[in-house]
């Protein structure tokens, strides 16, 4: 039975296409394509109800974003998701440091639902809407 | 006739693959040809010939527009900026040379700021713990040419140092390591299945955030002592095996990265790795190192360490010496609590790499952003002015991860009229001694 909402376990890391997207530019096709994707075991997809490459909207402490779930070629853990690095990931990374300077990039919970409808935002028009620099 | 410039230093990640080919045009100004590097390097290489690149500096108006400025003005606007604020953050310097640095570092103790690096959310753990404890590390040469048993602890170099396994730590053939591949044991303990994990002989899944207890299991098995029947998920007959295994080699190594340093335990993952490091010296030699991501992150370590003794997140805003606190002068935690006045960004993109409440309190001050590209924080920033690429456009001296400086080169000249990271840098400060003598902004 699918579920309306599940929570995982957020990692994020890099990827050798987030990598080759950040040198061909950060408004670039590459760029976009590597870093808006969630990556999740199939069998959490299969608890959320949804096929892979559908859109989720994935909500932790901090804020919500918009990507796409993909299963990954590196193998993940049932309960365990990965965003590659990116102002995507970093809408919903804590910036608690614990007194050490390092945010939460590793290792916290996120509620993800379907939102197969919804848009996935640009690089800098995710940043710009966080920081209200966006004039509707 | 094309030429080639050989023997290139790649400008991407901290593994510095000092033996790429690059081929030049006739006019020396555009780059046809990238060899031996890997997809990121050859991307890095490839852009400079990119149209649309930006070649003057740009202001935003008030309407969130761009308009173009010259050179002068956005100095100008930038050292009154610096004169101006009581506390600023100046944080980067990853993709730029140590030359361009030190120059940084007079401007910042000029104007009371805070130096910052990428480490600040990358290795800055390491650096913690390797503050605390020590480090029994050595170069990447040793590695290669010694290196029996390898362990890859929460890195992936893959995806993120993706020739350092054909150059250091697996593939290669060294002087005692004369069967290359077949003669080393290669571990790679992780949360998930990596690609790094798929080239390893033993697999080792860890719970997500459970490495501080495995690597005190480590340890443990180490001194002979007794263990619970799983540890982090892995049963505690691996654990035994492995650790007797890792006292065999002749010379061992553990690489990390940020599968320890942003997990819950932070320092404490780095400070327990290290310790068994040491522990397993009782046995034979072995070395532990950090797979240091950003270019010349570690050289920006390199130079704010011997200039104010500390590797990052240096504050001079004070005057009278240099201090260094985790959680205080850092930049994540300096934006959370809004405590500096302006923003200077150089060679990095906090923008996309910071956590979007550090973001949003930084787009909220004057901001100034040092990059050759347009990048998310050049679209958040009242300044952004573009420079050449070093290590492309310009050479300089960077450090490799294992603490090497290397010289890079220049492979193809800047555009038209761009500025270097260094002239930019010396304009700025001598802009700032003007200011200064006329008694401020």
């Amino acid at each position: 039975m699918a579920e309306k909402k599940i929570t995982l376990n957020m990692i994020t890391c890099r990827t050798i296409q987030q990598g080759v997207g950040m040198e061909a530019g950060k408004t670039s096709q590459k760029y976009f394509d590597a870093c808006t994707v969630m990556h999740m075991h199939p069998e959490d997809m299969k608890k959320l109800g949804i096929w892979k490459n559908t859109n989720v909207k994935v909500t932790s402490s901090v804020g919500s974003v918009i990507v796409k779930a993909v299963e990954t070629r590196e193998d993940l853990v049932p309960g365990l998701a990965h965003i590659p690095m990116g102002p995507w990931a970093n809408r919903i990374v804590p910036a608690y440091t614990f007194s050490t300077g390092e945010p939460c990039f590793k290792g916290f919970p996120v509620d993800v639902e379907i939102a197969a409808n919804a848009r996935i935002m640009g690089a800098v028009e995710v940043l710009q809407d966080a920081c209200g620099l966006i004039r509707k | 006739m094309p030429k080639e410039v050989t023997d290139v230093i790649c400008p991407f990640c901290g593994t510095l693959c000092d033996d790429l080919i690059v081929s030049v045009s006739d006019d020396n100004k555009t780059i046809l040809g990238v060899k031996n590097a890997c997809a990121i390097g050859a991307e890095k290489f490839n852009h400079q010939r990119q149209p649309g690149r930006v070649k003057r500096p740009r202001m935003r108006q008030a309407d969130g527009s761009y308009k173009e400025i010259t050179y002068d003005e956005a100095i100008d606007w930038t050292a009154k900026m610096l004169v101006k604020s009581r506390k600023t953050l100046m944080y980067g310097w990853a993709s730029t040379s140590c030359q361009a640095m030190s120059i940084g570092h007079e401007i910042a103790e000029k104007c009371g700021a805070i130096v910052d690096n990428c480490a600040t959310v990358c290795h800055g753990s390491s650096l913690i713990a390797i503050e605390d404890v020590g480090v029994p590390s050595c170069t990447l040469g040793e590695v290669k040419n010694r290196a029996d048993r390898v362990v890859f602890w929460g890195c992936n170099p893959a995806h993120a140092h993706p020739r350092h396994m054909s150059r250091y730590s697996i593939f290669p053939r060294g002087f005692f390591t004369v069967k290359g591949h077949k003669g080393r044991k290669i571990y790679c303990v992780d949360c998930r299945y990596t690609d790094t994990a798929k080239c390893a002989d033993e697999f080792i899944q860890v719970q997500q955030g459970f490495d501080y207890e495995l690597l005190n299991a480590f340890r443990t098995a180490a001194r002979g002592e007794a263990l619970p029947d799983t540890v982090g998920g892995v049963p505690k007959e691996k654990i035994y095996e492995i650790v007797e295994d890792l006292k065999q080699a002749r010379f061992g190594i553990i690489f990390f990265g940020m599968g320890l340093t942003h997990t819950m335990g932070r320092n404490h993952n780095i400070d327990i790795a290290i310790n068994l490091t040491r522990d397993m010296n009782d046995f034979t030699k072995f070395a532990i190192m950090a797979m240091r991501g950003h270019w010349n992150v570690t050289g920006s370590g390199q130079v704010l360490g011997w200039q104010y003794g500390f590797p990052y997140a240096v504050d001079v805003s004070r005057r009278d010496q240099a201090r260094h606190q985790t959680g205080e002068t850092t930049s994540v935690d300096l934006l959370n609590r809004n405590e500096v006045e302006a923003c200077f960004y150089i060679a990095t993109d906090p923008g996309a790499h910071f956590p979007v409440d550090a973001m949003i309190s930084s787009s909220r001050k004057p901001t100034v952003t040092i990059d050759p590209h347009i990048n998310c924080t050049t679209e958040i920033s009242d300044i952004h002015i573009p420079v050449a690429l070093v290590g492309v456009e310009v050479g300089g001296c960077a450090y490799r991860m294992d603490n090497v400086p290397i010289e890079t080169r220049k492979v193809v000249d800047p555009p038209e009229g761009v500025l270097t990271d260094e002239e930019l840098l010396t304009r700025i400060n001598k802009r700032v001694d003007e200011l200064m003598a006329k008694g401020g902004a």
